[in-house]
Formats: C-alpha cells, sequence, structure tokens
C-alpha cells in the first residue's frame, strides 16, 4: 500500500526491472517443462513417449488415457477377425493394437478414495481446527503455548516412524485398509496446521464483535456461530484447501497402510503397467488428471499460500 | 467428536432458552466448560493417533518384537540403541541423509532468495509469474517422484536429452538414478526443483518485511547499492531465510516420498536415506522392535529442530 510515493527514493531503475523480470520468467519456464512434458506424454502414443530424440511434435492420442482406465488382453488375429467392426475410441485404439478391453481398471476406485479420504478428513480437521482455534485466541487456557507447541509438534513426527505403531494399532482394532482408519490419521495431522492457521485467521476477528452481540443477548456459542464463524470465513476455506492438498498429496501413510480397499492415488500411480513395464502414456494421463486439481487449489490459494505453509505465522 | 458438539448443541440450546439472569450464570460458567469443550476433541484425537502409538514404538524398542511373528515378546532393554548406534549402515543412511539436507537446503536457499529479491523488483506481472512458479511445491511428492523418473530414463529421458543438447555430451553415457556418483544429485535436482518455490515465497515475505523508510535513511546517508544489501536487506531478511532453512531442513531430514519412487534408496544404498532405511527395517524386514528405536532416534532429532524452529517462528510472528 505504501509502495508507489514512499519508494519512490529507492525504487529499482527500468532496466533493473526489465533484467529481474526477463531472469524470473525464464526461470518459471524452466521449471515449468518437466510439468509440459507430462502433459504431453499423456496425449503419445507409447512408441512415440519412449521415441528418441524425444518428440516434441506428435500426433495426439487418447491411448494413455484409454489404457489409464481399461484392462486389456491380447488376442490373436483370427479371434479379432471374428469380432464386429470396432467402435470408434478407445476400442478401436485397442484392437489397432492386437488386443480387446478386458474391463475397466481399478483407477476410478483409487480415484474415488483419494477424493472420500481427501474430503473426509479436510471436513474433520477444519472442524476440530475451528473450534480449537477458537477457545485458544478467546479464552485463557492455562499452559496455552505448551498445547499448542504440543499440537504442531505433532506434524514434526516422521511418517514413517509413526506409520510403525498405527499399523500395529490399526491390525488390531481392524482399521488397516479402511477409509475410516485413513480418514482418521489424516486428521490428526492435518489438525494441528488447521488449529495453528485459523487461530491466526480469529485473532484477527476483532473480540467486540462478539461482545456487542453478547450483549444483545447472545449466548457465546450463539455468537460464535453467528458472529465468529461468517467473518472467518475466508481463513476456514484457505485452511480447508491446504488440508485437501496435504491429504490428496499424500503417500507414506497411504502406501504402507493401505492396499487395496482404501488406497488412494499416490501408491497407485507408479504401478500403473503396460506390457513391458511401465505404461508411461497412461502414467503421464493418471499424474495430469490427478494434477489438475491441485492447480486449481494453487490458483485459489494464492494470496494464503504463505500463511498456510508458515502455520500462520507470517501474513502479509 | 460427534458427542462433544451434541453437548455443544445442547448447552446452545439451554442457554438460548433460560431467561436473561439465569442465562448469563450459565454464560458465566460455560466460558470455561466451552474452552474446554472446544479444545478437548482435539487433545484426544492426537493423544490416539500421535500419542499413544509414540509410547508403543517406546516400548517395542526394547523388545524384540516382530510384527510378522507371533512370538512371545521379550524385554531387550537398550540393546537396539547401541546396536543402532555402532552400525555402520545407520551411519552411512546418516550421511546420506545428510548429504541431501545439506546440499538442497543450500541450493534452495541461494536460489530461492535470488527469486525472492529479483520478484521484490516489482515489475509488471510479477504476480503471476509468482504463482506459477509456485505449483511444484503444491505437487504431491510422491507423482513428482514418479514422473521424474521418467524424465531419467538413460535412453529417452528427457533429462539426458536436454544435458546432452547443450553440453554435447553423449546422452547414453551417463544414467542418473543408475550411476553411484550421480544418484545422490538425482534427488537433490528433483528436491531442489520442488522445494526451491518454497524457500522463494518465505524470503519474499521478509524483504517485504522491510520498511521503505529504512532505506531511504541509506539513500541519504548515499550508502551504495551494495551496501544496502549487505547491512539492511540481508540481516533484516535473515529471521525469514532462517525460518525457511529450518524448515526445509525438518521436512528433508524425514524425506521418504520422493526419494523412495525416484530411486528406493539405489542403487545400492547410494541415496539410502534414514526414512527409507527405517521403511526397510520395519516393513521388509519386519523387525519392528529394532525399528522402533531407530524411529525413536529420528524422532527425538526432528523433535529438536522442531523446537529450534518454533521459537524462530515466533521472533518472526513479532515482526
Amino acid at each position: 500500500m505504501s509502495k508507489t510515493t514512499a519508494h519512490s527514493v529507492v525504487a529499482p531503475t527500468p532496466t533493473a526491472r526489465r533484467v529481474s523480470g526477463a531472469i524470473v520468467i525464464l526461470y518459471a519456464l524452466i521449471t515449468m517443462i518437466p510439468l509440459a512434458w507430462i502433459v504431453m506424454t499423456s496425449f503419445k502414443t507409447p512408441p512415440d513417449s519412449i521415441a528418441y530424440p524425444p518428440k516434441v511434435l506428435f500426433e495426439p492420442s487418447l491411448e494413455g488415457y484409454c489404457n489409464l482406465f481399461t484392462t486389456r488382453s491380447r488376442q490373436t488375429p483370427e479371434y479379432l477377425e471374428s469380432l464386429p467392426a470396432p467402435e470408434p475410441g478407445c476400442d478401436a485404439i485397442v484392437r489397432s493394437r492386437n488386443m480387446v478391453i478386458a474391463g475397466p481398471s481399478n483407477v476410478i476406485p483409487r480415484f474415488t478414495n483419494s477424493i472420500i479420504i481427501a474430503f473426509g478428513s479436510t471436513f474433520l480437521a477444519v472442524f476440530l481446527g475451528t473450534i480449537t482455534a477458537y477457545a485458544f485466541s478467546r479464552f485463557k487456557v492455562p499452559f496455552a503455548d505448551d498445547i499448542l507447541f504440543f499440537i504442531l509438534s505433532t506434524r514434526f513426527m516422521p511418517p514413517i516412524a509413526v506409520a510403525i505403531p498405527i499399523f500395529l494399532m490399526y491390525r488390531a482394532i481392524g482399521l488397516s485398509d479402511t477409509h475410516l482408519g485413513m480418514i482418521l490419521l489424516y486428521t490428526a495431522v492435518n489438525v494441528s496446521l488447521a488449529v495453528w492457521l485459523l487461530k491466526g485467521f480469529i485473532d484477527e476477528i476483532p473480540r467486540e464483535y462478539e461482545e456487542a452481540a453478547m450483549i444483545d443477548g447472545y449466548s457465546r456459542l450463539h455468537a460464535f456461530v453467528k458472529v465468529v464463524l461468517p467473518q472467518a470465513a475466508t481463513g476456514i476455506a484457505a485452511t480447508a484447501i491446504f488440508c485437501l492438498i496435504f491429504a490428496w498429496n499424500e503417500y507414506a501413510f497411504a502406501v504402507l497402510l493401505t492396499s487395496g480397499t482404501a488406497q488412494t492415488m499416490p501408491p497407485f500411480i507408479p504401478f500403473i503397467i503396460g506390457e513391458g513395464g511401465q505404461d508411461w502414456p497412461a502414467v503421464a494421463a493418471a499424474t495430469t488428471l490427478f494434477l489438475i486439481p491441485i492447480f486449481v487449489f494453487t490458483i485459489l490459494l494464492r494470496k494464503h499460500l504463505l500463511r498456510g505453509i508458515t502455520f500462520g505465522a507470517v501474513r502479509k | 467428536m460427534t458427542d462433544s458438539s451434541a453437548k455443544a448443541g445442547v448447552a446452545e440450546r439451554v442457554a438460548g432458552a433460560t431467561p436473561a439472569p439465569l442465562a448469563r450464570r450459565i454464560r458465566g460458567l460455560s466460558d470455561k466448560a466451552i474452552a474446554w469443550l472446544f479444545i478437548a476433541p482435539t487433545i484426544l484425537l492426537l493423544l490416539a493417533i500421535n500419542i499413544f502409538p509414540l509410547l508403543w514404538t517406546i516400548y517395542l524398542s526394547f523388545t524384540n518384537y516382530k510384527a510378522n511373528r507371533k512370538a512371545e515378546i521379550r524385554w531387550e532393554g537398550t540393546e537396539h540403541y547401541t546396536d543402532i548406534l555402532s552400525d555402520p549402515e545407520i551411519w552411512h543412511s546418516m550421511q546420506v541423509t545428510a548429504h541431501f539436507v545439506f546440499w538442497t537446503v543450500a541450493i534452495e536457499t541461494v536460489i530461492g532468495f535470488a527469486l525472492a529479491y529479483l520478484i521484490d523488483r516489482r515489475w509488471r506481472g510479477h504476480g503471476f509469474w509468482t504463482t506459477v512458479i509456485l505449483i511444484p511445491m503444491m505437487l504431491s511428492p510422491a507423482v513428482v517422484g514418479n514422473f521424474w523418473k521418467f524424465l531419467y530414463q538413460p535412453q529417452i529421458g528427457l533429462f539426458n536429452y536436454g544435458v546432452s543438447f547443450f553440453t554435447g555430451i553423449d546422452p547414453s553415457s551417463f544414467q542418473m538414478i543408475g550411476d553411484v556418483s550421480l544418484a545422490p544429485w538425482s534427488i537433490v535436482i528433483v528436491d531442489v526443483w520442488m522445494w526451491t518455490p518454497y524457500v522463494m515465497l518465505i524470503c519474499l515475505a521478509g524483504l517485504r518485511s522491510i520498511p521503505d523508510y529504512i532505506y531511504e535513511a541509506a539513500e541519504v546517508d548515499r550508502a551504495s547499492t551494495w551496501r544496502r544489501f549487505w547491512s539492511i536487506t540481508l540481516p533484516m531478511a535473515l529471521p525469514f531465510i532462517m525460518l525457511a532453512v529450518l524448515f526445509r531442513g525438518i521436512e528433508n531430514f524425514k524425506m521418504f516420498d520422493l526419494i523412495n519412487l525416484l530411486t528406493s534408496g539405489g542403487p545400492g544404498s547410494t541415496t539410502e536415506v534414514a526414512s527409507i532405511t527405517l521403511k526397510r527395517e520395519a516393513f521388509e524386514s519386519w523387525k519392528t522392535g529394532y525399528s522402533s528405536a531407530l524411529a525413536i532416534i529420528l524422532f527425538v532429532a526432528v523433535f529438536g529442530l522442531a523446537n529450534i524452529y518454533v521459537k524462530a517462528l515466533n521472533r518472526v510472528k513479532q515482526r
């Protein structure tokens, strides 16, 4: 806000600005190459994806996406001859490789798992985070700093170290490879972030609002629901997106504690295999679909990113 | 937690329905009650999912328990701890971890700070490009590790092609992941690609927290640009840089997902960082007691770092 006029004495020269801009844009473009390459690979045919030199220009194909969503079996030419003409689309693409579609692949159940677990744990973490943050923000809680530090410290535990006892515990109480088990686990990891972030947001809401409401006869809880929550809506949304991203991306717990029923996308993607090793276009297709929500979230969050990654300490 | 929310609902209804003087009394009482009602579920969840398992790990670390076998659990005292601390393999993986943490944090700090400094020149469009730069750090490390494995493929990978395009080295003459001397750098490169934006973002906040009047005063004193950088910019942004360094240090010390998918610790054990060793001992060799002890050692190390981190966090917060 105080930049243009007050800053004029020390403002960078136009040349300095232009050079700085050019270097940063160059860096940004270079770091985007791997991502662009993945999206491109998802539209290549398997032979194109492993061609040397790497193909920048190629004829786009949906084979990667077809392979991602189906399982296929190789057939003899005679059998293929005997079949009716393939329908255009995946059927035709698969048929041209002397194969037929045998059925759907596991990708849709895995994607559904990712969605259920990410949204379930986010909802719980944000709910718990909001009420806990409110309590720390508004009431004198004995040992508040110590409890807050305890809450944050749980976030720093190495996931593999936590996974050992969780694995034994879940096995004993029947939560291994279940949605509920993963939701509880991700909630526990995310709640620390949620409390710290939301405490920052709620601290910024003036107490006078609630006090005024309470003088008007609202109870404390009523004032919390009717006055504080709407004021904190942006903060709650930003926190929710951070929790969603964590749960969506998480791999260590997922790979160690799930094997089928509750397996999410991150442990699944590396095992998308075609004939003779990894089917890179299908892997790239899965990666592309998996990353799209993250792109959207990053853009939605851009104003709050800094807060999120510093547990609410650095505002701007 | 369903229990507590139900209680909260009841309390609300009671408070809403009672006549004013009585309601005030309930309200007077309930602030404390609400505080505990609001905090307890979170604490209980963390106790159940974090602290109880931690205590269990501590107990197991003194036993010979193997999770894949139903044998009697025998108390072994501190045997695992002495074994671990005198095991050359563990020290090797600690060295690999140290190499990884040191180089990633060093490179990320230098590039991240430089980028932040350049972005802070406030050229037109810096907001948009900052968002573009931030994308890699939002992605799933596991998925990132997996697709970099594709970029690193020795014959067909884009990375080798790019290197040979700019340097003329034969692209099939080196393998990033398969080579003993290059593999440690292959994980450093990916981590730098992914996490430099993180350091950049925090440094940028540091640079923007420096009030303009300080620069103006320096201008009046005719301090050179160089001098201004070393005596104003850097020292004033330092708490923020420290914050980023500490956090990256902690995160990379625990690093698992990216490396597990990129190299799985190989070739041999050249990229086997502590978390990979831990996973191998716990979930492949099923030496649960032994790996619990290793987990506790790692946890103590991280906890020490986290303590420093929170102190740094509070210092930055006061700005």
